[in-house]
């Protein structure tokens, strides 16, 4: 092994170079580019990150991105769990599986101008052009502009828009390994007298769990960064402010470089831990193989 | 042996395009669709009589693509640029090209007004060149629909009121109001406040505001968004309220002036939205069917001032076929065509007012033209965190609701922030 040293560095060169020109550059990077002022040429030390915590429109986004986080995370997992488990005993399961799964074949930004068009807003007496106005219309209700009723409405609204993307891809996963819990299993509980909804919680739920963890895991990252569908919907704007918009904004739109990195590496702090629990079940699972 | 071949022929390719690369602009912008063919009937002579061709990219969002392609070392040559303050920035960066060496100043000085040239410079040279220009203080109404109710074109801001109450009166709200601009929304909001500022406060407070010389919670401020509010924050007054002005994007909200029966009487927009009138009612008719009247005065000392934004072109990298645009679309013949084409109004003096297409337009040129004061739209002036950032916002968060002084203090944190450098 100490021979084949030399090769060893040889055979890793590209990997390396490539991981540190592409991940490990831009990082360090960022965290240098975080602590100078908006043209990048004055140190400002910590400046970035204090102007960030007190600002209202970073605090907003920041508390929308844990409702986000608590949300979508649940939802997509509840939900994706719940129809692996109801499209498993149904005939057309094929069909209901491949209904729910489709909106993942379409982008962030599209699923945005659609939903806009679902929530769109004419007031009351007019012609409802959006669906979910045109339901409250028909139910004899007065019409609610979804995107502008702050806190709650319009971050639910866009909740619900991220939900219907990516509960078809939790559903998908989790259906696999719940098809792969073997029968003789689940079979041996009923038969000693355990109740659907004992099997289901002890049983199934307990032999799928890791999977359950990669998938929440997964949901978790994808919920830290999530952007386009509120740029697209509404730009932050009535309390709907998320960080990856947030940094969007002062790079592009005030191109404030110092602060835009400094937002950066605030999610990338943010995102760490999930990546290391990551890593560290995939390494129990590697060890028990 | 295949990779030489393979290396051989790509160098070939290279070199080949950069000979060819000779007769080549390239042009960022932000117009598509009408405003892009219209752009590119303006360019049809100039790729016909020099062979050069332009190349031109649409973006609609242009800041973003030009602050990556600045960073990376690949501007375009040429950018039609949106606002006088994104201008600044990039001059002072040193991303743009003085013009003063491949324009005859002389000619530009005899066919320009001096606000034009003025609002090109920084630091006393020219950067930018304007090619049209909108008018924004307008107010339209459908005449039709006026005269079967017997309403009169109010002249002042109180008789303006005073139609508005009368309107109510009969349960129709009298005005229609649209903020939502996709990731731009709440701009319309800001003309509403800059027009109100010039009438209530005059030119030079404005000025002062502008360049932060005064804060936001200025009294003089405050006093403008307190009569802005009077309206959009009046749900008698506005069609849909307030959720209404917030949800109905600016390009939709004038078309419920021709609904039957029309759900508003006034609509307060730029030159630019005849276009969006034609696309949605395309049988209505300038003058008859629609037409425009000066947003009245407000505090008589001021008069009735104009307020506009342009479209501005800048140069990023100088080579011979660039200048060669950049002479062209400063030119009469190349203005003629594009504000023919699209409604819109010259900014340069020698084009003619025949070359306007129809009579709506010439009036908006006499206006433009005879307007004693005339100021560019404030929120193009101001640093980007402030005019469409925080001012945006702050149009936003006071229509749904907010309270006024702590909108006017978060604008001001910002300013302070983005103003101090």
């Amino acid at each position: 092994m100490r021979r084949g040293g030399g090769w060893a560095w040889g055979f890793t060169a590209p990997a390396l170079l490539l991981i540190g020109f592409y991940l490990a550059y831009p990082t360090l990077a960022t965290i240098y580019l975080s602590l100078f002022d908006r043209q990048s040429q004055r140190f400002v030390g910590l400046r970035n990150y204090l102007d960030l915590f007190s600002s209202s429109a970073m605090l907003t986004a920041l508390r929308n991105n844990v409702l986000w986080l608590v949300l979508f995370t649940t939802l997509t997992v509840g939900l994706g769990l719940a129809l692996a488990v109801l499209t498993d005993r149904v005939r057309y399961e094929a069909a209901a599986k491949a209904l729910i799964f489709l909106p993942m074949a379409i982008s962030f930004v599209g699923a945005g101008v659609i939903w806009k068009f679902v929530y769109a807003y004419r007031p009351a007496g007019a012609p409802q052009i959006g669906l979910a106005n045109q339901v409250m219309v028909l139910s004899g209700r007065e019409p609610v502009g979804w995107l502008i009723a702050q806190p709650w409405v319009n971050n639910l609204a866009l909740i619900v828009v991220g939900v219907w993307i990516w509960t078809g891809f939790a559903m998908v996963v989790l259906s696999a390994a719940y098809k792969g819990i073997p029968k003789e299993l689940l079979e041996a509980a009923r038969v000693d007298g355990a109740s659907e909804w004992q099997v289901f919680w002890r049983i199934s739920l307990p032999v799928i769990q890791s999977t359950v963890a990669v998938v929440a895991t997964t949901m978790v990252i994808t919920v830290l960064k999530v952007f386009d569908i509120v740029y697209v919907m509404t730009n932050g704007s009535f309390g709907t402010e998320v960080m990856a918009n947030r940094m969007y904004k002062e790079m592009f739109q005030f191109r404030h470089f110092g602060r835009a990195s400094a937002i950066a590496v605030i999610l990338f702090i943010a995102i760490v831990p999930v990546m290391l629990a990551n890593i560290r079940r995939f390494r129990q699972q590697e060890a028990t193989r | 042996m295949v990779t030489m071949v393979l290396l051989a022929t790509s160098l070939a390719a290279l070199f080949g395009l950069t000979a060819l690369g000779a007769g080549r602009v390239t042009m960022l912008g932000t117009w598509g669709g009408q405003e892009l063919e219209a752009f590119l009937q303006v360019l049809e002579p100039f790729e016909r009589e020099t062979g050069i061709d332009v190349e031109f990219t649409g973006t609609r969002d242009l800041v973003a693509v030009l602050t990556t392609r600045v960073a990376a070392g690949n501007p375009p040559d040429v950018a039609a640029l949106p606002n006088p303050g994104q201008m600044v920035e990039l001059a002072a960066e040193g991303h743009l090209v003085d013009l003063s060496g491949v324009l005859d100043m002389q000619t530009m000085r005899s066919q320009y007004a001096p606000v034009w040239l003025d609002l090109g410079s920084y630091q006393g040279k020219l950067y930018a060149i304007f090619i049209s220009a909108d008018l924004k203080s307008l107010v339209w109404y459908n005449p039709k629909a006026f005269a079967a109710r017997g309403y009169a074109v109010p002249s002042t801001w109180d008789e303006m009121m005073a139609l508005s109450d009368k309107i109510a009166g009969t349960g129709v709200t009298p005005w229609s109001i649209g903020l939502e601009s996709g990731a731009a929304s709440g701009w319309p909001g800001t003309d509403w406040i800059e027009d109100i500022m010039l009438r209530t406060a005059g030119p030079e407070v404005y000025d002062r505001w502008v360049a932060h010389e005064i804060p936001w919670t200025d009294p003089a401020v405050r006093r403008a968004w307190e009569i802005f509010g009077q309206i959009v924050r009046n749900p008698r007054y506005v069609y849909g309220g307030t959720t209404g002005a917030l949800s109905t994007n600016f390009g939709d909200a004038v078309s419920f002036l021709f609904t039957q029966p029309p759900r508003a009487y006034l609509h307060r927009q730029a030159t630019f939205i005849q276009s969006f009138i034609l696309q949605s009612n395309p049988n209505l008719v300038a003058g008859e069917d629609y037409d425009f009247f000066a947003l009245p005065p407000i505090d008589p000392a001021w008069g009735t001032p104009a307020l506009g934004a342009a479209d501005m072109v800048a140069m990023l990298r100088d080579t011979p076929e660039a200048r060669a645009l950049m002479r062209y679309l400063a030119s009469p013949e190349a203005q003629q065509r594009w504000v023919a084409a699209l409604g819109k109004v010259s900014a340069n003096r020698a084009v003619p007012m025949e070359a306007y297409p129809d009579p709506l337009t010439r009036k908006a040129a006499q206006v433009l033209v005879s307007a004693q004061v005339f100021r560019f739209d404030g929120s193009d002036l101001m640093p980007a965190a402030v005019g469409s950032g925080a001012f945006w916002e702050g149009i936003l968060q006071y229509v749904a609701g907010e309270d006024l002084d702590s909108v006017l203090e978060s604008i001001e944190a910002q300013a302070q922030d983005a103003y101090g450098g």
